[in-house]
């Protein structure tokens, strides 16, 4: 089975979130970078594919040369080869055709992204792809399982899950619970000098007009104070909720 | 020319954000100078619509499309959509919507914007003010595309009654092959969903272990809520997965959120952030839940969530 897995380069989970040019751009001073953690869920199930059933996998990123050293995180945590787009991720739209192009040269017959990146939240990336390559898709995917050409996926719903059965090739939008956060794997020293040794493959992107564009960033209003009430006066907290508030 | 809106129901009732979908179509309707259509599959009593703007509702009634699937109700969407000569889609951030909106963009040719707060600011260009870093920020986003997709965040542009006299139209889509076969679905009916909850109460590791839980399950069904856990609690197997909220977790966007001994890490914090109305009960004042939150009780939770609970009592019973 050949893997692939997009990889989005984010923002650490608790980086402070400023913006800069006027508030055009954001501000990546000081920030740390990691593999955006609904892929690294799916990065981690694909490493139980490759070592339970057999498996290559390549992971891929749209973007510069700084988004290499998430790249090699990925390739030490285990996956074999790694693809760079080498273009700036402008929008959604444009992402996915060129991480569409990537699937369809490759000939995957499974595709895991995460169901939406941390930093911009678009959560369209994956449907996308499906979209274009015309392949089978599943979002919010908490449980997969492959054998031979088929898949047994089970999709979070609200309030509940849904178990599907599909044929491979398949595009995957992954979460938590496609693998559990204990499954999740830190790199070791090993992993860290093999992945020097593994092809790191850079392609030029193709044409395409991004749909859509960031205007302008703004941040929330600061936050009145939280109002304190007594534990001896927890009338006066229903009170507060109930005229003030208005919520119950 | 209208404004399309993907009315969601579920078993022949609409849901919450139906009507939200069709009060933010109405708004940019109104905008661009023209009328809202809305789109039911197998939705039951339509009639509710005529409350939020809608003129015309495509009514489908088709066993073929009982279960959701995302690729055949893209393809529906798309077929009302072209009949319609839309150029503005609404849907909803339900899980099924954003399931299907991508598909749906591709199918379209549209331009999408997911988390949209507001009716647009501009209609020429067409920009939008979505919530991006997980709530931490708004970002303007400008969609270039003749049509476009909006995917309107839960519990933000709200509900606004608009009375019309609403012409309904059988509306018979073809249905495309999907791929995708459902094998079975497991779904509590009994019980709030966070996603579609007015009030979610929350609790952490403060409860000490899983078998402290009764009095959050008493509260939520004191106030109707859905009852959600923090990071560590599902990581602990305490509470299930689909309990966790947070950055990682569901997405919170209810009116009220109570969080009981939980002290908000940025990660949760980020995740419940589009709630309107926070309160934190903790024994630690320090803890970084009181900084984000707008009631605080400072106490042990084993004391003051039973006592709080009889008071809610008393406060429904004389509601």
């Amino acid at each position: 089975m050949k893997i692939l897995v997009c990889i989005s380069h984010v923002p650490d989970t608790t980086s402070k979130i400023n913006f800069t040019d006027d508030n055009t751009k954001f501000d990546t001073n000081g920030v740390q970078y990691i593999i955006n953690p609904n892929d690294e869920f799916g990065l981690t199930r694909s490493m139980w594919f490759k070592e339970k059933q057999g498996a290559h996998v390549t992971v891929v990123n749209v973007g510069g040369a700084e988004t290499e050293p998430t790249l090699r995180k990925a390739l030490a945590i285990g996956a074999d080869a790694a693809i760079r787009v080498n273009t700036p991720a402008t929008d959604g739209f444009s992402v996915a055709k060129q991480l569409a192009k990537v699937v369809q040269d490759g000939g995957y017959d499974l595709i895991i992204a995460g169901r939406e990146s941390l930093d911009y939240n678009g959560g369209m990336v994956p449907g996308m792809i499906a979209g274009i390559t015309n392949s089978n898709f599943v979002n919010n995917c908490i449980s997969l399982e492959v054998e031979g050409n088929s898949a047994t996926v089970t999709r979070e719903i609200d309030g509940g899950k849904e178990t599907v059965s599909t044929n491979l090739p398949l595009i995957i939008g992954g979460q938590k619970g496609i693998v559990e956060e204990s499954d999740l794997r830190i790199p070791n020293m090993r992993g860290i000098m093999m992945a020097r040794q593994k092809p790191l493959t850079i392609v030029e992107p193709i044409d395409v007009a991004p749909e859509t564009a960031s205007v302008k960033f703004e941040k929330p209003a600061p936050k009145g104070a939280v109002k304190l009430v007594s534990p001896d006066n927890l009338d006066e907290l229903i009170n507060l909720l109930h005229n003030e508030a208005k919520v119950i | 020319m209208s404004v399309l809106v993907y009315t969601e129901s579920d078993q022949g009732r609409f849901k919450k954000t139906a009507f939200e979908v069709a009060s933010l179509g109405k708004a940019i309707a109104d905008q661009l100078g023209t009328t809202v259509t809305a789109i039911t599959i197998n939705a039951g009593d339509t009639s509710e619509l005529g409350n939020y703007g809608v003129n015309k509702i495509l009514t489908i009634n088709n066993s073929a499309l009982e279960a959701f699937n995302a690729k055949i109700y893209a393809s529906v969407i798309q077929q009302a959509a072209e009949k319609e000569g839309t150029k503005v889609v609404v849907v909803s951030s339900s899980v099924n919507s954003k399931y299907l909106a991508p598909l749906l963009s591709i199918n379209l040719n549209a331009g999408y914007a997911t988390n949209v707060l507001e009716a647009p600011v501009s209609s020429s260009p067409f920009i939008v003010k979505r919530s991006a870093f997980t709530n931490k920020a708004f970002e303007m986003f400008q969609i270039n595309t003749d049509i476009k997709i909006l995917g309107v965040s839960k519990n933000s542009f709200g509900i606004k009654e608009n009375k019309t006299t609403a012409a309904s139209e059988d509306f018979s889509p073809s249905i495309p092959d999907s791929g995708i076969h459902i094998v079975s679905v497991d779904k509590a009916s009994n019980k709030v969903t966070i996603a579609d909850a007015d009030i979610v109460v929350s609790a952490g590791r403060g409860l000490k272990g899983p078998e402290n839980w009764g009095m959050i399950e008493e509260m939520a069904d004191v106030l109707g809520a859905a009852t959600a856990c923090s990071k560590p609690v599902s990581d602990l197997g305490w509470r299930p997965h689909s309990e966790h909220v947070g950055q990682t977790g569901k997405p919170v966007a209810s009116n009220l959120y109570i969080g009981i001994g939980i002290s908000g890490a940025i990660q949760h914090l980020a995740g419940i952030n589009a709630s309107k109305v926070k309160v934190v009960i903790n024994t630690d004042p320090e803890a970084p839940f009181f900084k984000a939150a707008d009631y605080g009780v400072v106490g042990d939770a084993f004391v003051v969530v039973p006592q709080l609970i009889e008071k809610l009592k008393a406060f429904k019973a004389h509601q």
